[in-house]
C-alpha cells in the first residue's frame, strides 16, 4: 500500500506545479483553472475506493474461513477411526463411511486410466499430428464447448448411454465412465499446454537424428511433458472426486449398500453421501455432523491431491 | 574404423528392416481417441433430442410452457415455467453477489494491489474455486439459511435466496480471475498516458482500463451466468422442490437442474413421460448454456480491442 | 546403397524452394565434396539456413514448403520416393544454432541415435559412446560424469555434446547451422578446431555469419544472396579475388 501512496503524492506535486504555472501565465492566456479542493476530493475518493476494493477482495477470504471453521467444528467428535472404518448405518453413532470411501476409490480406478488414455491421446493428436487442419479446429471448438456443458447434463448422457443402453445401471463403471467424459476437456486442455511447453528445438534435434515422429514423441516430447500432464490430470481427477450431480442423476440409491467388491457393483461415493445426509438432517439432526465429517474427509483428500500436483509442478522446473 | 563401419551397417540394416507400422498406426489411434470428445457431444445432443422428442409426443409445447408443474400427480402436468423462474431468480441473486464483488476484486488485484497481496489472495480464490459444489450446498443449507432467518424471520427453511447468495460466492473466483485477465491484458501505455495527465488510480481504472477491457469483462459475466444456470447441487439442497410459480425469494423454488436431480433420485421408470420430461428440461438447459457460451465467445471476439 | 568412395557427396541441380508463395531458393546448383569444409555465407534471410536444412530435408517440417529440382546424394535424389527421410538423416548429421541436448544424461544424449535405430549390444554402445565423445573432443571433460544431466554442461560443452550425438550414428556428412553463434570466443575456437579435425572423416557444410570464421575453417565458400547462389569456389579465391561485384561488396563489409 505504501508504494501506492507514493504515486498519489507524485501526482499531487505535479498538480501543484501545474497550478502555479497556470497562475503565472494567467495574464497571457486563458488557461484551465485547477481547483485544489477538487483534487483533494479526487484523491480521497481514490483512497477510499482502494480500501473498499481491498475489503471486497477479503470477502472471499472471510467466507472461506467461516466455511472451513463451520465444517471442521461440526465434524469434531464425529470424525474418528471408527467413522472411517465402519459401514453405513441409520444410527448416527454407528455410521461410518468405509464403503463410501471404497466407492470413491472405485470411481477413481475407472476415471484415472480412462481420462489419461483419452485425454493425453487427444492432446497428442491435436498438438503433434493434426496440424492446422479442419479436423483439429472441429475438435478444439468441440472441447471448449464440452467444457461448459453443465455437469448434470453429463448425468443425463450417462443415464441414457451407460445406465440404460449399455445396461451398466448405477454401477461404479457407469459412474466412472460418466465422470471421465465430464473431466475429459480439462485433461485435454492441460495436456495440450504441457505438450506446447516442450521446446521445438528438442523435437528438431530428434528428427535430425533420423527419429520418426512417434519415436520423437515417445522418447523426447512425452518425458519432458509428463510432469505438466500429471499436474493437470491430478487437478481434473480431484474435480471428479467432488462431483455429485451426474452421479445422482445416474440413480445411485440412497440405501445402506454393501461395500462394493467390483466395478459392476452399486455404490455410493463421498459427495453423494454428503448429499443424502444433508437432505435427511430434517429427520435426524445428527446427520449434519456426519455430512460435515464426510466433507472434511473429502476436503483433506482434495487438499492432498492438490499438494501433490504442486510438488510435481515445482520439482519439474527444467533448465532450458 | 572397423567398428565404425560395423555400427553404420547395423544402423542401416535396422532401418531397412524396420517396418513403419507403428508410425502409421499411432496417429490413427490418437485420432480415434480424439474423436471420443466429438462423439460425446453428439451423444449428448442425440440423447437429449430423441428423449425430448418422446416427451413432446405426449405433452404439447403449449402445456410445456405453462405454469402448472405436478409431474407425480395422478394426472401429471409438465409446465416448465416455474423451473425457468426458479433458475432465473437464483441466477439473478448469484449475479448480484458475484458481479460486484468479483469485479471489484479483479480491479483491486489488477490495478491496486501490491505483488505480495496478489500472491496471497490469488491462491485463496483458487481454493475457493476448487471446493466441490456439494460443500457449498451444505454450507448454504446449514449455515447461510439459519443466519438469514435471523434477519428475515419469514424465510422458509428451503428458499431461493440463500442458495442464490452461496452460488454467487462460488462464482466470485471465476468472475474475478477472468476479469482480471482481461484487465491485465490492457497495455501499460494506456495507463501511463492517463497517469501522466494526473489521474488517480481509480480514474485510470474506471475510465481507461475498464473500457479497454470491457469485452473480456462482459464475457466473464456471461460465462458466470451460464455457470449459475447449470449449477445443480447448491440449489438441489438449499432451495427445495416447491413447484409453485412465485417471485417471492424467501420461498422454496425448484430450478431446472434441481428438477432433474430430484426426479432421477426419485423413481422415474424408463419410458414414462416423467422420465422423458428430464430430457426435455435437460435439452432446454443445454440450449440455454450453449447460447450463453456462444454469446461469450462472440463478445470476446467481436469487441476485442486493437491496441 | 551406393559407392561411398565417390568424391562428390552432394550434387544439387536446379533446386528451387518456396514457403507458400515466397521463393526462398532460386535455381541452386552446387557440388559438395568429401573431406572438405564448405562454408555458406550471406546476409540474414538470404536462404543459407533454408539451403542447409534442405540437404537433410529438415525443411519439410515447416508447413507449406515446396521444392523442385534435384539433390543427388551419392547419386540418389533425396526427394526420391525410395529415399526414406529417417535413413537420410542417419547419414547426414546436423548441428544447430543453439545447443539443443535432450534433458537427459550425457550418456543418453550420445546414444540416442544408435538406440532408436536398434543398436542393443552393450559393448558396442560403450564403444560408440567413447569414440563419439573423443571425436568431439569432449571425452576427457565428461568421462567421470557420463550420467549427469546434459544441461549441467557449459554452452560450448553442450554444443560439442550435440556434435558427439550426431557422430554416434556414423554419418558421412555433418551440417552445421551457425554452430558457434551462441558461444563465447574460447568455446568457438574449440569448435573450429574440432571442425578441422573432423574434416578427414566427414564432409562438413557450415552456415556462418562470420566471414572470418569462413576464412579460417573452410575449403570452399558459397555466397548466397536473396535466395540465389551468387558465387561458389575455393575460399581463398572468393576472399581474395571474387568474380562477382556483390560478393566483393559483401566480404568487404559494404552491406549485410
Amino acid at each position: 500500500m505504501s508504494s501506492d501512496e507514493k504515486v498519489y503524492e507524485l501526482d499531487y506535486n505535479k498538480m501543484n506545479n501545474q497550478k502555479s504555472q497556470t497562475n503565472n501565465e494567467k495574464n497571457e492566456r486563458k488557461s484551465v483553472h485547477i481547483d485544489q479542493k477538487r483534487i483533494d476530493r479526487r484523491i480521497l475518493i481514490n483512497q477510499i475506493s482502494g480500501k473498499v476494493f481491498f475489503s471486497s477482495t477479503l470477502f472471499a477470504l472471510l467466507v472461506l474461513s467461516i466455511l472451513l471453521y463451520r465444517i471442521f467444528s461440526q465434524s469434531i467428535g464425529w470424525l474418528d477411526l471408527h467413522f472411517l472404518t465402519s459401514k453405513l448405518s441409520i444410527f448416527p453413532e454407528k455410521a461410518g463411511i468405509y464403503g463410501v470411501i471404497i466407492g470413491s476409490l472405485g470411481l477413481m480406478a475407472v476415471v484415472i486410466p480412462v481420462t489419461l488414455v483419452l485425454g493425453v491421446s487427444t492432446a497428442i493428436y491435436l498438438e503433434e499430428y493434426a496440424g492446422k487442419s479442419r479436423v483439429q479446429n472441429l475438435i478444439k471448438v468441440n472441447i471448449s464447448n464440452l467444457a461448459s456443458v453443465p455437469s448434470v447434463i453429463f448425468g443425463l448422457l450417462g443415464l441414457a448411454l451407460f445406465g440404460r443402453f449399455f445396461k451398466l445401471g448405477s454401477s461404479i463403471l457407469a459412474g466412472g465412465l460418466t465422470l471421465s467424459l465430464l473431466v475429459l476437456p480439462i485433461v485435454v486442455v492441460s495436456s495440450q499446454e504441457a505438450l506446447k511447453a516442450v521446446p521445438g528445438f528438442l523435437r528438431e534435434a530428434s528428427y535430425a537424428m533420423g527419429a520418426s515422429k512417434w519415436t520423437t514423441i515417445r522418447k523426447v516430447v512425452l518425458p519432458v511433458a509428463i510432469p505438466g500432464i500429471l499436474t493437470g490430470a491430478i487437478l481434473s481427477i480431484s474435480r471428479a472426486i467432488g462431483e455429485t450431480a451426474p452421479l445422482v442423476v445416474l440413480g445411485i440409491p440412497a440405501l445402506l449398500l454393501k461395500v462394493p467388491t467390483n466395478l459392476m457393483d452399486d455404490f455410493t461415493a463421498l459427495p453423494i453421501q454428503i448429499y443424502y445426509w444433508t437432505l435427511d438432517t430434517v429427520l435426524t439432526p445428527e446427520y449434519a455432523n456426519l455430512a460435515a465429517a464426510t466433507i472434511v474427509v473429502l476436503l483433506i483428500t482434495l487438499f492432498l491431491m492438490n499438494s501433490i500436483a504442486i510438488i510435481i509442478r515445482n520439482k519439474s522446473q527444467k533448465g532450458f | 574404423m572397423e567398428n565404425k563401419i560395423d555400427v553404420r551397417n547395423q544402423i542401416r540394416n535396422n532401418i531397412g528392416k524396420r517396418k513403419n507400422n507403428v508410425d502409421k498406426i499411432m496417429p490413427r489411434f490418437f485420432l480415434i481417441m480424439a474423436s471420443v470428445s466429438v462423439i460425446t457431444t453428439i451423444g449428448i445432443v442425440v440423447t437429449l433430442i430423441t428423449d425430448a422428442y418422446h416427451f413432446f409426443k405426449e405433452v404439447s409445447i403449449f402445456d410445456f410452457f405453462s405454469t402448472k408443474l405436478s409431474p407425480l400427480s395422478a394426472n401429471p402436468s409438465f409446465g416448465i415455467l416455474p423451473l425457468i423462474n426458479g433458475t432465473i431468480l437464483s441466477s439473478l441473486i448469484a449475479m448480484l453477489v458475484a458481479i460486484p464483488i468479483g469485479l471489484t476484486s479483479a480491479m483491486y488485484l489488477s490495478e491496486f494491489s501490491s505483488k505480495r497481496t496478489r500472491n496471497f489472495i490469488k491462491p485463496i480464490l483458487e481454493v475457493l474455486a476448487g471446493i466441490p459444489t456439494i460443500v457449498y450446498g451444505f454450507f448454504a443449507y446449514s449455515f447461510v439459511t439459519p443466519l438469514l432467518m435471523k434477519l428475515i424471520p419469514s424465510l422458509e427453511a428451503k428458499n431461493v435466496l440463500s442458495p442464490g447468495i452461496v452460488m454467487g460466492i462460488m462464482i466470485i473466483p471465476m468472475v474475478a480471475s477472468l476479469s482480471e485477465d482481461a484487465m491485465k491484458s490492457v497495455p501499460n501505455a494506456l495507463r501511463e498516458g492517463a497517469y501522466g495527465l494526473g489521474s488517480t488510480k481509480l480514474e485510470v481504472t474506471t475510465k481507461v482500463v475498464l473500457p479497454a477491457a470491457i469485452s473480456g469483462i462482459m464475457a466473464s459475466f456471461v460465462l458466470a451466468i451460464s455457470r449459475a444456470i447449470g449449477e445443480t447441487m447448491i440449489v438441489a439442497i438449499a432451495s427445495g422442490s416447491s413447484k409453485n410459480f412465485t417471485f417471492d425469494i424467501t420461498h422454496s423454488m425448484q430450478t431446472m437442474t434441481g428438477y432433474i436431480v430430484e426426479f432421477t433420485s426419485g423413481d422415474a421408470g424408463s419410458g414414462t413421460t416423467g422420465y422423458y420430461s428430464l430430457y426435455a428440461v435437460g435439452l432446454l438447459l443445454f440450449i440455454f448454456t450453449f447460447i450463453m457460451n456462444i454469446i461469450a465467445q462472440y463478445i470476446s471476439k467481436k469487441f476485442r480491442e486493437e491496441y | 546403397m551406393t559407392n561411398y568412395e565417390n568424391k562428390i557427396v552432394y550434387d544439387v541441380k536446379g533446386l528451387n524452394l518456396w514457403y507458400g508463395n515466397d521463393q526462398a531458393l532460386k535455381d541452386i546448383n552446387i557440388k559438395i565434396n568429401k573431406n572438405e569444409v564448405t562454408a555458406i555465407i550471406g546476409p540474414s534471410g538470404c536462404g543459407k539456413s533454408t539451403f542447409i536444412k534442405t540437404l537433410n530435408r529438415m525443411i519439410e517440417n515447416i508447413p507449406g514448403v515446396r521444392t523442385t529440382g534435384e539433390i543427388m546424394y551419392h547419386g540418389i535424389n533425396i526427394f526420391d520416393k525410395t529415399m526414406r527421410v529417417e535413413e537420410l538423416r542417419t547419414r547426414v548429421g546436423m548441428v544447430f544454432q543453439k545447443p539443443n541436448p535432450f534433458p537427459k544424461s550425457i550418456y543418453e544424449n550420445v546414444l540416442y541415435g544408435p538406440k532408436i535405430h536398434g543398436v542393443k549390444d552393450k559393448q558396442m554402445l560403450q564403444e560408440i559412446l567413447e569414440t563419439s565423445l573423443k571425436s568431439a573432443a569432449l571425452w576427457d571433460e565428461v568421462k567421470d560424469r557420463l550420467h549427469d544431466n546434459a544441461y549441467g554442461l557449459s554452452g560450448g560443452q553442450q554444443q560439442r555434446l550435440c556434435i558427439a550425438r550426431a557422430l554416434a550414428v556414423q554419418p558421412d556428412v555433418i551440417l552445421m547451422d551457425e554452430p558457434t553463434s551462441a558461444l563465447d570466443p574460447i568455446a568457438t575456437a574449440k569448435i573450429e578446431e574440432l571442425i578441422d579435425s573432423l574434416k578427414s572423416d566427414y564432409s562438413i557444410s557450415i552456415v556462418t555469419h562470420s566471414m572470418q570464421q569462413a576464412g579460417r575453417i573452410s575449403d570452399k565458400t558459397a555466397f548466397f544472396l536473396m535466395g540465389e547462389l551468387v558465387e561458389f569456389g575455393n575460399t581463398e579465391m572468393i576472399f581474395s579475388n571474387p568474380r562477382d561485384k556483390r560478393t566483393e561488396d559483401y566480404i568487404t563489409g559494404r552491406f549485410g
